[in-house]
């Protein structure tokens, strides 16, 4: 039996380990502004990893430089080092909108597009050449809304206008729409902030399954969803990142007097 | 450690805090009370701690609603978090102590037509209480005071405390074995002083918690034993 429990907390450990996105000395300066400060960290695969702190931290800046999204801001400058398997993706010669397949994005307002609920999800696929016809295509929107746990409340309206679906749904209709892609990162930017606690629930909860495929990273104003939905936390602060670690560590015993005056809600 | 954004989080913490210290002088009261009643064989002062008993359980049911209801308002974290969970854990021992000192004065009036064997006895019982107080009251002054090194002291040196019950246990044996009319009263002794070594055992408990807000993970180590009354019951000369 123990050896058994061995076992498992070594694959735990070992699947723990297997890194998927590491960034290193990464700096982002908006004009004069120097909004990120030499953040460097490992996101492990199949984990979600929280990023937590105030307002102006920096990490919505960091979470956009993971799939280069501060590219489309003029005055943003980013610098240092982040790669995906390996794989430099501030690289020249990467493809930016290749990137954005493989790392998807959900944010704060679900943000349909004004199509079908099943245009919606079928959009990535189709402009990315995914599926070769209806019936593949079919497959690809179902499977997406399956495991985004919406079908069962969509099947019969699926060409509905997305923006009909309440605010809970049209969220897991844009997780839906990342997924669709076959991302191999999900990025979360407050994907609750504008749910009720039920909508909320169930977008944990699907986290959760998600990241048994995927490699999740979201951002987050409530420490109880950090707590709750994370396996590893980081503490963004003036934009640095203060600490990062196992999440239960970093909400029961953190390290850094400047996290948990923050996680107590003891910040002036 | 104060100032939360939050002020009624802040005055949630201290009341609770103020609790635990109200529980912890009933408690310390209680012991006293109950041993002396035992050795000047007052029934009324006996019959006063049993009184007090239910105050004492009032008073930890008070503190475990506040500490239910400020988890679920606040949702605390980190310290905080450890700040409640180590008075509830403080004042189910400074509870289990009353318990403890009532079961003391309940046998005061058990035994009140009771042959009195010796003062020796007494006094060691006496003894034995002075030094299970003053490590209660250490460790009470540090968990009030957040002060770990204090703590630690109490936790380290409950073998005292065991090593007297154990000598005391081998004299009543040998007072049972003189004149077995001894038997009914200094089996009651024997209970009063495993009573007052279970109350040690809870102050170390009690510097345990303190450990445990202060560091955020339990002591780590074995803590000395010298308490062997479970294995040796037999007098050690005799």
């Amino acid at each position: 039996m123990d050896a058994l429990v061995d076992t498992e907390r070594n694959l735990t450990a070992a699947a723990a380990s297997q890194v998927k996105v590491v960034a290193r000395n990464v700096n982002v300066h908006y004009g004069d502004k120097h909004a990120l400060k030499d953040v460097s960290i490992d996101i492990p695969a199949n984990a979600v990893t929280a990023f937590i702190g105030p307002s102006g931290c920096g990490k919505s800046t960091f979470l956009r430089c993971i799939n280069r999204m501060n590219d489309t801001i003029p005055i943003a400058r980013v610098t240092g080092a982040i790669e995906i398997d390996g794989q430099d993706i501030y690289d020249r010669r990467l493809d930016v909108v290749q990137l954005r397949a493989r790392v998807g994005m959900v944010f704060q307002k679900p943000n349909p597009f004004p199509k079908s609920v099943y245009e919606n999800v079928a959009y990535g696929p189709r402009i990315h050449g995914m599926a070769g016809n209806k019936a593949d295509l079919d497959e690809v929107v179902i499977g997406s809304l399956k495991r985004a746990g919406l079908f069962e409340e969509v099947k019969d309206r699926l060409n509905d206008p997305g923006t009909g679906l309440s605010g809970g749904q049209q969220q897991r209709l844009c997780i839906a729409r990342a997924i669709a892609v076959g991302p191999e990162v999900i990025l979360m930017d407050e994907p609750c902030s504008a749910l009720d606690p039920i909508a909320t629930a169930k977008i944990e909860e699907l986290m959760d399954e998600l990241r048994e495929n995927f490699t999740i990273v979201i951002v987050t104003h409530s420490m109880q969803q950090a707590a709750r939905v994370s396996q590893r936390t980081a503490f963004f602060h003036l934009g640095v990142l203060v600490e990062e670690g196992p999440t239960e560590k970093i909400f029961t015993t953190p390290q850094d007097r400047r996290t948990q005056d923050y996680i107590t809600g003891r910040f002036g | 450690m104060s100032d939360h954004i939050a002020k009624a989080f802040d005055v949630d913490l201290h009341d609770l805090n103020r609790m635990v210290a109200e529980m912890g002088g009933l408690a310390e009261k209680e012991i006293s009370d109950s041993v002396q009643a035992l050795v000047r064989r007052d029934s009324d002062l006996a019959r006063k701690v049993i009184a007090t008993d239910p105050t004492i359980d009032a008073l930890q049911l008070e503190i475990e609603e506040k500490s239910t209801l400020t988890i679920a308002r606040r949702q605390p974290m980190a310290v905080d978090l450890r700040e409640i969970v180590g008075a509830l854990r403080v004042a189910n021992d400074l509870e289990r102590i009353g318990d403890l000192a009532k079961n003391i004065a309940k046998r005061v009036l058990a035994t009140a037509s009771e042959e009195f064997p010796s003062q020796k006895l007494i006094r060691g019982l006496e003894h034995m209480t002075s030094l299970v107080l003053s490590r209660l009251k250490q460790v009470l002054d540090a968990y009030a005071a957040r002060d770990l090194a204090s703590a630690l002291v109490v936790w380290k040196s409950d073998d005292e405390i065991d090593a007297m019950c154990t000598s005391l246990f081998r004299e009543l044996f040998t007072y049972m074995l003189e004149d077995p009319r001894n038997i009914t009263f200094c089996i009651h002794l024997m209970f009063c002083a495993k009573n007052i070594e279970r109350m040690g055992d809870h102050a170390t408990n009690i510097a345990e918690t303190v450990h445990y807000m202060i560091e955020g993970h339990p002591i780590t180590g074995p803590r000395p034993k010298g308490d062997t009354t479970t294995f040796e019951m037999a007098p050690a000369r005799g």
